[in-house]
């Protein structure tokens, strides 16, 4: 099944590169395999949408698993529903454990896990292993799908190496577009550059970088209805100066901070439009931004 | 010192309404973000000498009590006495005990958090003592009444008009002018200062760290008031806690080299001094008594249990200095001597978790401070273990727990799940029409959600869950 450990037959040990929209090719000698793209399995992926892109921005998700089978892989959209993170940093470690038990028992047998969140994917491949004793069972099932579990834009550089694209007008041209690094996908599974990367290869859109970009938005789950004023002022102090700098565009890989950061631009009628990064990738119009009217 | 913990949600909201404190933070943040970047890429090798840090003390915390006893030895060697304390009031008895056989009156401090810990100012004022603390900072916030907001920069949540106006009430009986400029301000505090460190019969100061194979103290400072609260009195007494102690030089220099840059971003601070023991025959100068409190208050009992890791603490402050939870609220708000990350991990140990289920909670878990601890703290990892216990002693709140209860008996069954949330979906779009100042793309109030919503629109969902979606599109091929 997983095509990248077989190796070419005139270049022992080698893998194959991920290619599987054009064709098999080994790394080395570059020998395309047409036979076996044809008749090997497609890679099967599971999505996990998030709960925040299951309820509120399904577009968000339809681009995820669209951007996913772009690349010739298989989407399956198992039964699902939260990965468990509000009852984790609640400190809700029984229940934790339950939902991470209905996690694992539906996305097992898959090549691999692809959700369009840091934090969620983080909340799996980092955070499930240590709810359980390093022996157990259940530990070994989360170790092992923990491995296989990824965030989108890492996912779609490193694994489905995702093609540029073909169109190569950029269509964001003009726009000044910032992007807000959530801290979970930052500083647990290291999702910087990817976004950026996909963003200037199938968009043409460079970043203007922010000052803050990696100081967190006041979102933090339970947190920002718990120290509603706390959480206020955090994202206040992540949008100061943004409507005055141009910025026209304000992109993320995290449903909870873009929500939370939408939802204070909408309040203080500011112009900026907020996006995930996947909605840009897969549409030339990604429509309304998060919290815009005519969104639907 | 009090213990005002309970008080954190009235107090923070408080503090952000503090447009003093608000610009006295951002300028304040801005300056130890920066200073600490810079300073932390000129040494190449920043991410070993952490790794060594958190080694290092680790290894020291496995056997602290064969360290201690031997920097004990180590300090009665070179002629200078131990006291041991197991907590504040014990710690107090102690350094009254010397100031009396002293005969002191006055007595000078250098900057000792421990010594706010155990409230020990006031228990000498409460003896009769006078009492000048020397720290810049700390000077200030004494004249003001106030404690530390920053565990080294106490005063960093005052303007400098607070300070001028502060110190044209205090020292205009001295016929001392109004300053107003930074210099000035320093020229009169150093002024006034150099008076009481003349006169002063006791200094005490804390120990940044306790060298075990010499008996040695290491203060570190940037005003020098340190060396001279040290030197000047005829006795010293070091208030400090178990955990500052490490086995050697070697490691003391590995430990200085992460504390200066994490803290300010210096490569080194401006004095780093090793004391040990009192003056000797022939020695021109220093004190003829030299104590060393070695205060617990709590900390054995961390040791070898789930929080162990918070006593690698070196209290650089850079967790604070990089957390836009303390930035926003400065660190009055956290109710006791530790506030920000380290003081959210530390205090409900030090001071008890009851009363304090508010500081591991009010935290994003973004994980910066984590990035910045130079002895590699776990410290959103310490703060959920907080909230785990927080649960399992029944001291979570009871909102939490009935919100927690539903969403959990939902969530666990995604059958149930996608059916309600197919129906919230539907639920959300109607009153995105319904309630009063709502747009088509977002909604302006939602019933119990008004933590949310009083400040921030809440985005409209779409028409259906993407769950429904991917249904619908996989039925059509």
């Amino acid at each position: 099944m997983h095509r990248d450990s077989a190796g070419c037959i005139t270049c022992p040990g080698t893998d194959f590169q991920h290619a599987f929209t054009r064709a098999m090719s080994c790394r080395d000698c570059g020998m395309r395999l047409m036979a076996v793209q044809d008749e090997a399995p497609k890679i099967r992926v599971a999505l996990f949408a998030t709960c925040l892109a299951d309820l509120i921005r399904p577009q968000v998700a339809l681009a995820a698993a669209r951007l996913v089978e772009e690349c010739g892989m298989e989407v399956h959209v198992p039964p699902q529903s939260c990965c468990g993170q509000p009852a984790y940093n609640s400190g809700e470690q029984d229940k934790t454990r339950t939902l991470a038990e209905v996690f694992v028992r539906q996305f097992e047998g898959y090549d691999y896990v692809v959700a369009p969140s840091g934090s969620c994917a983080a909340m799996v491949s980092v955070h499930y292993p240590r709810l359980f004793e390093r022996d157990g069972e259940s530990y070994r099932r989360c170790l092992e799908i923990g491995k296989r579990t990824w965030e989108l834009s890492r996912f779609l550089v490193e694994v489905a190496r995702l093609s540029p694209g073909t169109s190569a007008d950029n269509r964001f041209e003009g726009l000044t577009i910032a992007y807000h690094d959530s801290c979970s996908g930052l500083r647990e599974l290291g999702v910087r550059d990817q976004p950026r990367k996909l963003l200037s290869e199938r968009c043409g859109i460079e970043i203007r970088e922010l000052g803050n970009a990696e100081v967190c938005c006041g979102f933090g789950g339970t947190f920002c209805v718990k120290y509603p004023e706390i959480s206020t002022r955090m994202v206040d102090n992540k949008l100061d100066g943004l409507d005055e700098s141009g910025t026209d565009l304000l992109l993320g890989g995290d449903l909870g901070c873009l929500l939370n950061i939408a939802g204070r631009l909408r309040r203080k009628d500011s112009r900026i439009r907020v996006y995930h990064y996947a909605e840009l990738l897969l549409n030339s119009d990604p429509g309304a931004g998060i919290g815009d009217s005519g969104g639907d | 010192m009090r213990i005002r913990t309970h008080d954190f949600r009235s107090a923070s909201r408080a503090a952000l309404l503090d447009s003093d404190l608000r610009s006295a933070m951002e300028r304040a943040e801005g300056g130890f973000v920066d200073t600490r970047k810079s300073a932390v890429e000129s040494l190449e090798n920043f991410e070993e000498f952490r790794e060594y840090a958190r080694q290092v003390k680790n290894h020291v915390l496995q056997h602290l009590d064969s360290y201690l006893c031997r920097f004990e030895s180590g300090v009665v060697e070179s002629g200078g006495v131990v006291h041991w304390a197991r907590n504040g009031s014990e710690a107090n008895r102690i350094v009254l005990d010397i100031c009396k056989r002293a005969k002191a009156r006055k007595i000078i401090k250098g900057k000792s958090m421990v010594s706010e810990e155990t409230g020990t100012n006031e228990a000498l004022e409460a003896a009769g003592h006078e009492v000048v603390e020397t720290d810049l900072g700390e000077y200030i916030i004494q004249l003001a009444g106030e404690t530390p907001s920053h565990i080294i920069a106490p005063a960093v949540h005052k303007s400098r008009q607070a300070v001028t106006d502060l110190f044209y009430r205090f020292h205009k009986d001295q016929g001392l002018p109004k300053v107003s400029g930074h210099q000035e301000i320093v020229n009169q505090a150093r002024q006034v200062l150099r008076d009481h460190f003349c006169t002063a019969d006791v200094g005490i100061t804390g120990g940044n760290f306790l060298v075990a194979d010499t008996g040695s103290v290491a203060i570190v400072t940037n005003e020098g008031n340190g060396d001279l609260t040290a030197t000047l009195p005829a006795v010293h007494v070091v208030m400090t806690s178990i955990e500052k102690v490490v086995p050697d030089m070697e490691a003391l220099g590995g430990l200085l080299r992460l504390l200066g840059r994490s803290a300010t971003g210096q490569a080194m601070s401006v004095y780093t001094t090793l004391f040990n023991g009192p003056g000797r025959h022939d020695d021109p100068d220093g004190p003829q008594e030299f104590h060393v409190v070695l205060v617990d208050n709590g900390r054995s009992g961390v040791l070898g249990g789930e929080f162990q890791d918070i006593l690698r603490c070196i209290k650089c402050g850079a967790c604070m200095n990089h957390c836009p939870v303390y930035t926003s609220i400065g660190g009055h708000a956290y109710g006791w001597v530790y506030p920000g990350p380290m003081g959210s991990v530390l205090t409900p140990l030090l001071a008890g978790r009851r009363n304090a289920s508010d500081l591991p909670h009010a935290c994003s878990l973004n994980g910066r401070c984590a990035t910045v601890c130079p002895v590699k703290i776990p410290l959103p990892e310490l703060l959920r273990a907080h909230r785990r216990g927080l649960i399992v002693t029944g001291d979570a709140g009871t909102m939490q727990k009935l919100v927690m209860g539903v969403w959990f008996q939902v969530a666990r069954r995604c059958s149930m799940y996608r059916l309600l949330t197919r129906i919230a979906v539907r639920l959300l779009g109607m009153m995105a029409t319904c309630f009063p100042g709502s747009s088509r793309g977002s909604i302006r109030v939602l019933p119990l959600m008004s933590g949310w919503t009083d400040t921030r629109d809440f985005p409209r969902p779409g028409q259906s869950t993407f769950q429904s979606l991917w249904k619908q599109r996989r039925e059509r091929h």
